[in-house]
This record gives structure tokens, sequence and C-alpha cells, in this order.
């Protein structure tokens, strides 16, 4: 393993193992919060003991977010010093906003997870709320530093070196905006649904388990409009990806070469080698409307580009087909759910429904992870792109491989410690169950 | 002293926070510490006591340390850049320090809780076991990145080879005495917190005769520590007695210490923190004047290493709007969980 594949695939592992602590810190908090506010209003005590768990499960999920995070604002020098050595200056704005939006979260977390008899009711649910926004504002920031990356403005690069800085220029750079969006409701999405797969488990066999219905209703209300809205938000990223980075979009599609009507292929094995798409269906003309609203637009391929601008074509077409069809699952169960939750119609009763539920569960997170090696290997071999390349941008120190090892192992141990604890203390079922009448 | 631009007043800031860090983070450390050692009749009341009392906060003390790093590499790239590079090793040591710290006691806060499972309290032991590990293990680190910076053995990536490059600059005799004497100042802090936290007065003899200790420690590793600059750090140590203000501050530090050590001593553990919050300050702000203006010495100045004005300016507008927001929120956390005595 060369030093900068090892670099490489710490940074991957570090961020796909922090991504889904982070997606939970942003949206498990909001569930939380709906669940106390429901509480309030109705007296019900099984949302009490909703929130409460769902507040320990947030307390663990953040702590190991927090954490893992530190690790990658670290490791932004420790493995790529000479990119931050030059980008630090440019995108340093949002990632102080986000340190100071993070403040706010660990703060009011503090706050409400230890305050439940401390401060009163009202004070309680909004230091709720406070940690609902200021989660999804660290988000938006870390996302937006991410964009930049994507999308370099703000900047002229001469001699190697950025010149003319304008911090804010960089912040509204074009991917933000498509990026942001798509990100934040992937968060809710993803972790609404899990919530709701994994309560749709045992209503199979307890139709009437008051605590679990009552569960996958709350957790339903925040997943579900925004796996519904996805599609929306990535088909404005992928027109960012068609504009601003073509040899992307060639990568996503598979598209080797350059032609007008250029058709959408689904599924397939992209052959470096023989410049071609194997085994895909392919829907004529619907690549160049979806990318360019024309059908006869032009769509160029990645015979465009010199064979060293390329990324790992196979890699990116592949995760882009994972997310777009698992995402497209999400979507259609989730708009079949709030059909049903619109017309009052007891959820339990389909148990098609719940069924399509439990096989959803794990797909938000996997289609997250997907969407970023859509985005991180889809950019290289650039880190700043079309600027700087993440093989100029690596540690002189060798031996990197050790300290891929060392944490793939560590975040190995903290997976399992805190799936064994979330199945303890916050998913296993009130020992005395109440059951709603039928 | 030369004259004061903006980027002496974001390396100002970076003290601040990091100071915040050392006072807050750096007690959740020493409480820790305290954890592995505890010991006599009061073992389970002196870990309860410390649980209670970092539970609440210690993710928002540890944000300080992000804030550090996200205003270095914001404001001073060039320098984050040599510090990662060279420090690669005790730094990444230190974050599986801060990751099993975090974890471990989050996990630990949360086994068994729930009173259905008491099968538990096994694994809830082992991961206190660690939580206190991590907690003695990642002061002595960050206490070697610092001496390494202190004594200008960071020097630009050159040819040398590895041990030279990325091992000799910060494992040092040197190092080693400012690691040990952070660990000192974090458990000092952290034990003379604990006696005002202490609601019963054999569990606040504990912490004071424990605080004692520490004082005790923190005076050997600082002297010895001292002495070793002297030797090993030519330009710290230098710095720290030959500088026109050092007098003046080792005297102020002196008298903090004293004040420190006879408050508690006398039993006024409030004045006891106030004093040791002090002296640790001063500590780390004689360090700061000792390198001053170098960020990274022997070569790189806080000058040269800031970035464009435009970033230090708006960096400056965002930490005072990011301040207006950030105090008050920390003030109610800690009137909510730190309340004065009535």
């Amino acid at each position: 393993m060369t030093d900068l594949l090892a670099a490489r695939s710490q940074m991957a592992m570090s961020l796909g193992f922090h991504i889904i602590f982070a997606m939970v810190g942003i949206a498990m908090p909001v569930l939380m919060v709906v669940a106390e506010r429901r509480w309030q209003r109705t007296g019900d005590r099984i949302y009490l003991d909703l929130a409460h768990r769902w507040a320990k499960g947030t307390a663990i999920l953040f702590a190991v977010g927090a954490v893992s995070g530190t690790v990658l604002s670290f490791e932004l020098g420790l493995l790529w010093p000479t990119f931050m050595e030059h980008a630090g200056a440019v995108i340093g704005m949002p990632f102080s906003l986000e340190g100071f939006a993070f403040f706010t979260e660990a703060v009011f977390l503090g706050v409400y997870l230890y305050g439940w008899d401390r401060i009163s009711r009202r004070a309680h649910l909004a230091a709720g709320w406070a940690v609902a926004v200021s989660g999804m504002l660290s988000g938006v920031f870390v996302v937006i530093a991410n964009a930049w990356m994507n999308a370099p403005t703000g900047i002229r690069w001469v001699d190697g070196r950025a010149v003319d800085i304008d911090p804010i220029a960089a912040m509204m750079n074009p991917a933000a905006f498509p990026q942001v969006l798509h990100m934040t409701l992937a968060a809710y999405a993803s972790t609404g649904l899990v919530v709701a797969g994994i309560h749709a488990w045992p209503l199979l066999r307890q139709p009437r388990n008051a605590f679990h219905r009552r569960a996958l209703a709350v957790a339903l209300l925040i997943g579900a409009p925004a796996a519904v809205l996805q599609p929306i938000s990535g088909d404005l990223s992928a027109r960012f990806v068609a504009h601003w980075q073509p040899a992307k979009l060639a990568a996503m599609e598979g598209q080797f070469k350059t032609e007008r009507g250029a058709p959408l292929r689904i599924g397939g094995w992209p052959d470096e080698a023989a410049g071609e798409t194997r085994y895909a269906i392919e829907i004529p003309y619907a690549l160049s409307l979806l990318a360019f609203k024309d059908p006869h637009a032009e769509v160029k391929g990645l015979e465009a580009f010199p064979r060293e601008h390329w990324p790992p074509v196979a890699i990116v077409h592949v995760a882009f087909q994972v997310m777009v069809a698992l995402g497209s699952y999400l979507a259609l169960v989730s708009a079949a759910a709030l059909w049903l939750m619109w017309r009052r119609r007891d959820l339990t009763r389909h148990r098609w429904l719940l069924r399509a539920l439990v096989l959803a569960a794990p797909m938000g997170f996997i289609c997250t992870e997907a969407g970023w090696i859509v985005t991180e290997v889809g950019r290289q071999p650039w880190i700043i792109y079309g600027l700087m390349r993440t093989a100029d941008a690596v540690t002189p120190m060798p031996g990197l491989v050790v300290p891929f090892l060392v944490f793939t192992a560590l975040y190995c141990v903290l997976g399992v410690a805190v799936a064994w604890l979330l199945y303890q203390q916050v998913l296993k079922s009130p020992k005395a169950t109440e059951e709603d009448p039928a | 002293m030369a004259d004061l631009g903006p980027a002496e007043l974001v390396a100002g800031i970076v003290l601040v926070a990091l100071t915040a860090y050392v006072l807050l983070g750096g007690a959740d450390f020493g409480g820790g510490v305290w954890d592995l050692l505890a010991s006599g009749p009061r073992k389970r009341e002196q870990r309860a006591l410390i649980a209670e009392a970092i539970g609440p906060i210690w993710e928002a003390n540890h944000v300080w340390l992000i804030l550090v790093i996200v205003v270095l590499f914001t404001c001073f790239p060039v320098a984050f850049a040599r510090l990662a590079i060279g420090l690669h090793i005790p730094l990444s040591l230190m974050l599986i320090g801060i990751v099993l710290r975090g974890s471990a006691f989050t996990f630990r806060s949360h086994y068994g809780h729930s009173g259905e499972h008491d099968d538990t309290a096994g694994t809830s032991q082992h991961w206190g076991r660690i939580f206190a590990i991590a907690s003695v293990g990642t002061p002595v680190m960050l206490g070697l990145c610092v001496s390494a910076l202190a004594a200008g053995t960071l020097r630009p990536p050159g040819r040398a080879g590895f041990y030279e490059a990325y091992v000799a600059p910060w494992l040092t005799p040197f190092g080693v005495g400012v690691g040990l004497l952070t660990l000192a100042l974090f458990a000092f802090l952290a034990a003379v917190y604990l006696t005002v936290e202490a609601r019963e007065w054999a569990l606040q003899e504990d912490f004071r005769r424990r605080a004692l200790g520490a004082a005790a420690a923190v005076l050997v590793t600082a002297f010895g520590t001292l002495g070793l600059a002297l030797l090993g750090a030519p330009l710290m140590g230098r710095g720290l007695t030959t500088a026109p203000w050092a007098p003046a501050l080792h005297l102020a530090t002196g008298v903090a210490a004293v004040i420190a050590i006879w408050a508690l001593w006398s039993r006024r553990f409030r004045l006891a923190r106030v004093a040791a919050a002090a002296q640790v300050s001063l500590i780390l702000w004689g360090w700061a004047l000792a390198q001053y203006p170098y960020l990274i010495p022997p070569d790189l100045t806080i000058r040269a290493a800031a970035a464009p004005r435009i970033t230090l300016v708006l960096s400056l507008w965002t930490l005072g709007l990011g301040t207006l927001v950030l105090f008050p929120s920390l003030i109610y956390l800690f009137r909510v969980f730190k309340p004065a005595p009535r």
C-alpha cells in the first residue's frame, strides 16, 4: 500500500465513520424534542420515555461523533498538510463558524441531558431545540467547506498558490447550496428511517405495542418527508456536477464518449481499458435531458479529458447507481407511508409497509456513504478541483499504513461497542409494555 | 515589543482559548487521573463525584481544543502544516487518547442506568478503566507536543531521516518533563475543583489531600522542566530566566502557587480554585511570552505564519460574533450545573 493510498484510506474511513454519527447528531435531537413536546402537550408518559431513550441514544452517538470529528479536524493537517497550508486561510471561515455552532450544540446537549430536574419544562424543551438547530448548522458549515474543494471560488491560483483570497466568495461557491441541501435532507431521511425501521420490526409481531407505535410515528414524521424531497435535491446536485465537474458526471454515468442525446445508464460495469460501459440498461436521451434540460444537449465523455484526470470510473459509477437505486426505494416507501398517514390509516395494519420499512432501515446510511464516495472519489485526482492534486497534498511522513490500521481497529471496536450499547439501552422494548386499543 | 496587528491579536485569542481548554478540559482529564487513583474507604464516592462533575460539561470543554485547531489552521496555516507534519506521531497518539477518553466515559455513564440490566456492571468497569487510563496518557502526549514547540526542534521537513524528522523533535528529556508537568497540572486543577464540588466533608478532605499532593508534584515537575529547559531547550530556558518580564512573571506565578497551597491548607476552597487557575494560566502564558514573537521557534514568527489580512479580519469578526453566542450559553451551562453556594 502506497503512502498516498494509506492516507486516502484513512481519510475515507474516518469520514465514513464520522458521517454516521454526525447525521444522527443532526436529526436525532429533532426526534427527541418532538417526543418531549408531545409528552408536554398530551401528558402521555410513553412519549416521555421515548424522549429519555432517544436522548440517551443521542448522548452516546454525539460523544462518538464529537471525538471522531476532532480526529478529522486534526487529520486535515496530519494527512494533507500541503492542502491545509494553501486552503486553510480560504476555507477556515466555515470551520470557525462550525466551531461555534458545535460549541452551542455541546453546551445545550449538556443542559438537555442532565437538566431534566434542574430547569423548567419550557427551558428544557428550548435547550433541545437549540441542540437541533445548532447541530444542523454545524453540518451546513462543514459541508460548505467541502463544497469549496469541488468548486474553488474566491481565489486566484497563481504559481501553485492561492492569491487574492476572498473567504466570503469561497463560502458562496456554487457547490455549497446543492451539497448542503442534499446532505441535510440525507441526515433527516437516514436517521428518521433507520429509527422507523427499527420500530417497525417489533410491530410486525405486536402491532398494538404502544411504545413502538409512537416511536414509528415520530420517526416517520422526520424521515419520510426528507426522503421524498431528496430526489429533487439530488437533481440539483447533478446539474451542478454537469456544469462544474463534467469529468465526475462522465464517471458517474459511465459515459466514455462525448455525444449529443446521451442515454441514462442504469447499472452496468464501466471498463476503463475498453472505454465502454457494459451490461447497462440505457434510456435514450435521458442523461442529456436530466443534466441539461435538453434531450439533444452534448454530454462530455471521459475521452474529452486527459487520462490522468479521470477519477476511478468503476467505483464512482457503481456508488452512484447504489445511491440512486436505494434512494429511490426510500422515496417510494416514504411516499406510501406519508399517504397512509395523511389518510389517517393505521400503518400497522399494512404489514407490507412495515416489512418495507424494516428493509429500508440501513439504506439511508448506505446511500449517504455511497453519495460521499461519488463526491470524494469522483473529485479525484484533485483535492482542490482543477488546482491541486491529492498526490501533491499528502504528508511527507512515511509509513502511513500504520496509523490507517490503528485508527481502523479503534473505530471497529467503537462501532461494535456503540451498536451493543444502543441495543441494550435504547432499542429494547420497555419491560412493562402497554397496548393501544385496537 | 513589536507593534501589534491582527496577527498578534488572533495569536492572543488562540492563547486565551488554549488557556480555557487547559483550565476546563484539562481538569476533566485530571478527573480521569483521580478516577484511576481512587482509593480508600470512599473509592466509589470519589468516582461518582468525578463523573457527576464532568458529565454535563466535558463536551463543551472539549470544544475549546477544536476552536484552537480551527483558528490555528485558518489564521496560521503554514504553522499548522508544519506542526501536523513534525508532530504526526504524538498528535495521533493524543487523538487516540481523546477518542478513548470521551467514548469510554460516555459508555460507562450509560451502562446500567436503566435498572433493567444488572449484568452490565462488569462491562461498565472496563470502560471506566479505559476512561481513566486514556485520561492519564492524553495530557502527557499534549505536553510532548508543546515541548517540541517550546524547544524549537520543529524544522521544516527536509532530507532528515525518519527518526530525526518525526521522533527526535518531541521525544526528549525536556519533552517528558513537559508531559509530566502537564499531567500534574491537570490533576492539580481537578483535585482543587473537586474540593469545591464535594458536598460531604470526608470527600472534600480526600480531594484536599490529593490537591496538596498534586501541588507538590507540580512544584517538582515545574522546576525539573525548567532545569531540563536550560539544558535541552536553550531558547525557552533563556526566555524564562533572562527576559525583562521573567522576574515579575515568576513572582506572580509563585504568589499564586503559595496562595493556592495556603488556601487548601486552611480549607478556603473557593479561593484555592481561583489561585490554582491563576497559577496554571501564568505557567501557560510564561511559555507563550518566552517564545514570542515566534509561533514555531526558532524561525517562524506569528507575523510570517499569518494568513492574508482579510482572513485575519474576518476571523476576528467571526470570533467576536461567536463569543456573543458562546459566552451567555457557557454561563448558563455552568449556572445550571455548578451553582454558587447559598
